[in-house]
This record gives C-alpha cells, structure tokens and sequence, in this order.
C-alpha cells in the first residue's frame, strides 16, 4: 500500500495479479464538464435566490403601496359652535349627564350647513354634506367639551374627520373623471371638496385612532389596537401552555425516557402532529375547549389553548434538537462528579439547550401569530368594538382582522388591510430578529 | 504514535512498589467474573482483577479490546447506557457497588472520574471546581468553597496558571490546561478512586508529560486506575499493568514484569509491537 507512493509517474506495478495501477486524470474534457457542471449549479441556485428574492420584493412592494396610505386620514377644519342652549340648557353650573347625553352631531351638522347655505334645504342633499364627515365625529366633541367646559358657548375651529368616501377621494384613489353614475363620490360631493381645499380646510393628520382604537363599522374609526391587544393576551395563553409543557416533554423525552417501541410512537405521533392542518386543531378546541370546558367563545383564553396545542410539536421538537445537541461529554462529566440525571439536567443540559429552545419557541410563537384557521372554529372572527381587557373578553387577533376587513365591502378598509398586514409583519420580523438574535448571542460555547 | 515504530519493549518506571509496600497492598477495589454485554455483544469476559490503593493500575490492549468498558464499569458510568447490562461483582471496600441498595450518586463522588477529551463545563474555572462540592454539600459557606477551589488547582498543578483568572470561562484554556482543569474539578469531591480514560490523548507532548507527572503525584493520595494506548505511558506511570484483549483479561501483574517478562504470547506480541 504505501509503495505505491513513493513509486514514479504513471503505471507502476501493483499487487499480486501486477494490475497496472490507474490514477486520475486531472487534463481533458472530464475536467471541463466538472466544472461547467458546478457553473450550471451555481447559476440555477441564484436564480432560485433571485425568484424568491423577487417574489418577496412583489409582496412587500404591493403591500406597503397599497397600505401607506391608511396611516393617514383626512381632515376637515370646521366652525363648530358649541352650542350652550343644547350643553348647558338651565345657565347653572355644568353637568356631566347633560354633556355626555348632548346632541354633538346637530353640531357637526350645523358648522356644515353654515358652510354650505345652499345644500341646507333639500333633505337628500342635507343628508349627503353631512355625509361628508365620519357619522362618529360627535364622539370628538364630546371628549373636548368634557375636557374642558369652558368651550361651551364658544365657536371653535376644530378638525373633524372625514368620511371614508371623502377621505379616499382626497387620497386621489377615486378619479373624478369617471362618469359620476360609476363612483362612490357624487359630483356634488367633490364640488363641496373643491371648495373646502381652496379655503384650505382639508388637511391630511397622522391616523392615530388606527393604532389607539379597535374595529369599527366606519373604516376612519377602525383601528387595529383592539386585534394587537387580542393578539398579545392570545400568545399570552399558548406560551404559558405550551413552553412548560413542550421542554418538559423534550426534556423528558431527551433525558429519561428508556428509547423503546413506546417512545418512538410517541416521536412519530409528535412529528405527525406539527403537521396535521391547524383547521383540525381549532375543531378540537370547539369540541373540547368550549362545548366540553364550556370556556366562553371569541376568548383569548380558548384562542391561546388551540395555538397552544398547535405549537407544542414545534417547541417539542425544537427543544429536542436543541437538547440532542448538547454534547453527551458535558452529561458525562456532570454525571462523572456525582451529579443525579435531574441535577445533570438542569444544572448543566437545560441552560445550555436553552438559547436553541427560545429560539424553536418564538418561531413557534410567530407561527401561531399568523394563524388565522384555528382561530375562525371558536369565534375568534368575530366582530368585536371593544378592546378586550381580559383573557375572557371577547377578542379578535390580527390576521384575523385582516381577513374581516379584506372580506369587508368599503373601498377604504383595502388601504386598512394592507395596513394590519404591515403591523403584522412588523412583529413577525420583530420576533424572527429576536430568535436570531438569541442564536447568535449564545451560540455553541463548548 | 504509531505501533509499528516500536520494536523495543518501552522503558519501565524505576519506582515500582519495594517488598514490603507490596505485602501491605490493601485492594481498594476487586473485581470477580465480571461480563459485560451491549445488546448481544459479550464485551468483557470474566475480568478477575485487583486495584490496589495509592497505586496506579494501567489498563492496556489495542482498540475495542474492553478495558475503557471496564473502567466505566468501576463507577457505573455504563448505566445510562440503555442496552448495557453487567455481571458478576465489583467491590469498593468489599462492598458491592453494583448492589440495588447502593446509590450511585454516592459511589461516583467516591470514584471520580477523568475523560478522554477534557471536557470542562461551559462556565467559570471556578464555577468548574466548586460544581461537584456545591452538589454533595462539602463545603460550608464561601471561605470554605475558595479554599476547596485553590486547593484542588494547586493539586492539579493548575493554581499559578490560572488563579488571576477564576472567573473566566474554563473552555478557553489549552487543552492541557482543560484536562488538568478536569483532573482539578474530580479531586475537589476527593474522590478514593479516580478513573482515567485515556487522558492524554487529546494533548501534546508537553501537556502529556505534565499530567504524567501529576498522576505520579496524586497516587499518594489516590487510587488510580488509567486506561492509555501508549505502552510508553503505562510504563512511565503505572506500578500494575492489566492487558486486554477481544474483551479477555490476558494478563495483569506489577509493570515491570509485563513489560519485561510477560507470561502470554498476545501481550508479548501486543507490548512488541506485533499487533494492535
């Protein structure tokens, strides 16, 4: 054997049978086909990289085009007359009943007709300026008078919303030169417009109540803070269920479970489980959660316990491979000092295991965020105003309200869909970068 | 090294045990019949064999002959294995350790062991010592566990190397210095017995002197029993050397006479260089 290298060029004697012995060819057309092989490979792997690449840029392209526009919302500066007769009828000290039971919109109303003399006397046009501004702007003004009472009896400028349709014709999404018979926008409509812009009254304002407020029947009120909060009490739930019970799993799977036919089934029925479709999942909470537990529907609490089962395979098997790669020397030693498997495990396995099992738990976690299916069986999507204080409030979650308000009819709740889905995909990047970075920070120490 | 360079039978250590140490030898541990099975595999084949206390017994063969396997057996490091089973009877101080009423956490703070691959916790050098007397307890207080800790490094030969750095991670030292951190981390529980698995052989020359050398000197206060596939090294630093073979104890008896005059052919062929 090792004659063979030390003898000269080209065919030297071999074994017994005197075999020349043949060695490789580094010269002629093999060579080259070797390489235009790799080249070929490398090409179509860019390609591949481009077309995602590509095909991501598509997405977010259309979807920030499309949504932008929704973080900001029209508004019209009106002469709002805060009227005393209506606020503080009897001249006495103010009451607060008396305020909040005020007809703010009349006020609204009124600040229009004076504006526009003309449109006060037939009913259909009355009712078409006043659908100018959002039907929910009285709210405002109530706020501020309860704010501060000294406005009664003051005429103030005050910037009140728009409507919906006003508001994505000021956008310039409605184009004024369609006929008038094929627009939500009526020719009447944008001469009012027209005519509110040239004295300078119609001013776009960051949207704020998009991030402060929960869903509404009228697009420039719906806002996604409701969902958000839907969204964090729901992950709430499933990571208190499923992190303690997913590395309690692995880790007891991992560390003292004897390997025999009963741990294999159990280790295929987990993979099987990460891959059954989450719709399965959510009729199984309907069943067990709220007809068997009689949890209350539309709950982040019945919410959270459908992801939870769901992300418990991903944390399970995440945790596992992370358990799996800590080297067994590091048991060995521990073990070698005296150390019980218990105190092996968690002095020295689970610490080490653990940026790999954040890391498995939070990209389970950012699966369950998206998650819409599941959350449709238990009444997740439904229509709910109010933000939920609790794990028992009725709530939705934000892909969710992506899909109640892309199934809405509105032309302006479009610009609100693309909207959620940015604050959606803001936090899923939020929890991806965190999962990263986790990885990085404690990478292999040994 | 490679075993077909050696011709010669290696040089054997001058301190070998005078006439009346060897009639005062205690066995610190026996065993008797003992056979090891993974799975079907018959590993180890009835190993009668002696350690004698403060001595160090070398135990040598060519790859997969069993004797790692028997070390492990000496402190049940072969019980996490799942399909490994043990018989016959090993005894620490005539008391069987294989015995259900025998725990073995308690045995294995008695006999500590060494790996082949240092193997140094991911945390402090000083967190790396005081591990094994935090969790049996040794120490009371601070003041107490600081003392264990220097102790244990300057017995290791390790304290001057590293005592400005106690509080960095044990994994960046050299490999040398790992394994003496290792051999320092099994003494500070003060173990009776200390098993090594062939510990050098991860380390350089250098290195490998140095826990040569560290080894001679624990065995004043240890039992040792070392595995090593360098012939050199077994002569250098054992009094009893035990050669297998194929999972059969062949040959066990004071160094000198294996080296010098060993009964079987297979050591003879084994410490020649013929094979393994």
């Amino acid at each position: 054997m090792t004659d063979t290298t030390s003898s000269p060029q080209g065919v030297s004697p071999g074994g017994a049978s005197g075999d020349p012995i043949r060695r490789p060819v580094f010269v002629g057309p093999h060579l080259a086909r070797r390489y235009a092989r790799e080249r070929r490979f490398r090409l179509l792997g860019l390609a591949s990289v481009a077309t995602a690449g590509v095909i991501l840029l598509i997405l977010l392209g259309s979807i920030v085009s499309k949504g932008y526009s929704a973080f900001w919302q029209h508004e019209v500066d009106l002469d709002i007359t805060f009227s005393a007769e209506e606020l503080n009828p009897d001249g006495g000290p103010v009451e607060r009943e008396t305020l909040l039971r005020a007809n703010y919109l009349d006020m609204v109303r009124d600040a229009l007709k004076r504006e526009f003399p003309d449109a006060a006397d037939d009913r259909r046009e009355r009712r078409m300026l006043y659908g100018l501004v959002s039907p929910n702007a009285d709210l405002a003004l109530r706020n501020m008078v309860l704010e501060d009472p000294s406005l009664i009896g003051t005429t103030q400028t005050v910037a009140i919303k728009m409507s919906d349709d006003m508001d994505t014709f000021a956008k310039g999404f409605i184009d004024r030169d369609l006929p008038e018979g094929d627009r939500r926008v009526k020719d009447r409509e944008i001469s009012w417009h027209d005519h509110l812009e040239a004295e300078g009254r119609v001013h776009a304002a960051f949207n704020v109540d998009f991030f402060t407020t929960g869903d509404s029947r009228e697009p420039e009120e719906a806002g996604i803070y409701g969902a958000l909060i839907g969204s964090i009490l729901t992950l709430t739930v499933t990571l208190l269920v499923s992190f303690p019970i997913g590395v309690m799993a692995a880790a007891y799977l991992e560390e003292f479970a004897p390997k025999n036919r009963f741990t294999d089934l159990i280790e295929v029925n987990i993979n099987n489980l990460a891959a059954v479709p989450s719709i399965v999942f959510g009729l199984l909470g309907l069943a067990v959660f709220l007809n068997f537990f009689g949890l209350p529907r539309s709950a982040p609490l019945a919410g959270g316990l459908v992801l939870a089962l769901m992300t418990l395979p991903t944390i399970i098997i995440a945790s596992r491979s992370a358990l799996k790669a800590v080297p067994p020397s590091i048991r060995e030693a521990a073990l070698g000092l005296g150390a019980s498997r218990l105190q092996v495990v968690t002095h020295h396995v689970l610490p080490l295991a653990m940026p790999g099992i954040l890391t498995g738990t939070i990209i389970g976690m950012a699966q369950a965020l998206g998650e819409t299916a599941p959350l449709l069986m238990i009444g997740m999507v439904a229509f709910i105003v109010d933000v939920p204080q609790s794990f028992t409030d009725p709530a939705t979650v934000l892909p969710v309200q992506v899909y109640i308000w892309a199934d809405s009819p509105e032309r302006a709740f479009v610009e609100k869909t693309s909207a959620a889905i940015m604050v959606l995909l803001g936090f899923l990047v939020l929890m991806n970068a965190v999962a990263v970075l986790l990885r990085k920070r404690f990478e292999r120490r040994w | 090294m490679s075993s077909t360079s050696m011709t010669t039978t290696p040089e054997v250590a001058s301190k070998s045990p005078s006439p009346e140490q060897l009639a005062n030898r205690y066995t610190k541990v026996q065993s008797r019949d003992v056979n090891v099975y993974y799975g079907e595999k018959h590993a180890l084949k009835h190993v009668d064999l002696d350690v004698y206390q403060n001595e160090v017994t070398a135990l040598i063969g060519p790859s997969g002959c069993g004797k790692s396997t028997f070390l492990r057996c000496l402190n049940r490091m072969n019980d996490v294995i799942d399909i490994c089973r043990v018989t016959g009877r090993i005894a620490l101080d005539e008391h069987d350790i294989y015995d259900p009423s025998l725990d073995v956490v308690q045995l294995r703070a008695r006999v500590g062991m060494v790996f082949q691959k240092p193997n140094p916790f991911p945390k402090t050098i000083y967190d790396n010592i005081a591990y094994g007397p935090r969790i049996h307890g040794i120490a009371h207080g601070k003041a107490e566990l600081d003392e264990i800790v220097q102790k244990s490094l300057e017995r290791a030969g390790l304290w001057k190397e590293v005592s400005d750095r106690l509080d960095q991670p044990g994994t960046g030292l050299s490999g040398g210095q790992q394994q003496r951190l290792c051999i320092a981390r099994a003494i500070a529980v003060n173990p009776e017995v200390i098993l090594m698995d062939e510990p050098c052989s991860a380390l350089d020359p250098i290195a490998t002197a140095r826990i040569e050398e560290l080894i001679d000197e624990l065995r004043e206060n240890f039992t040792i029993v070392i595995v090593t596939h360098s012939m050199q090294q077994a002569a250098r630093v054992s009094q009893r050397t035990a050669f297998f073979h194929l999972g059969d104890l062949v040959e066990v008896g004071e160094t000198e006479t294996i080296f010098t005059n060993p009964v079987d052919s297979r050591t003879q062929g084994y410490i020649t260089g013929r094979f393994g």
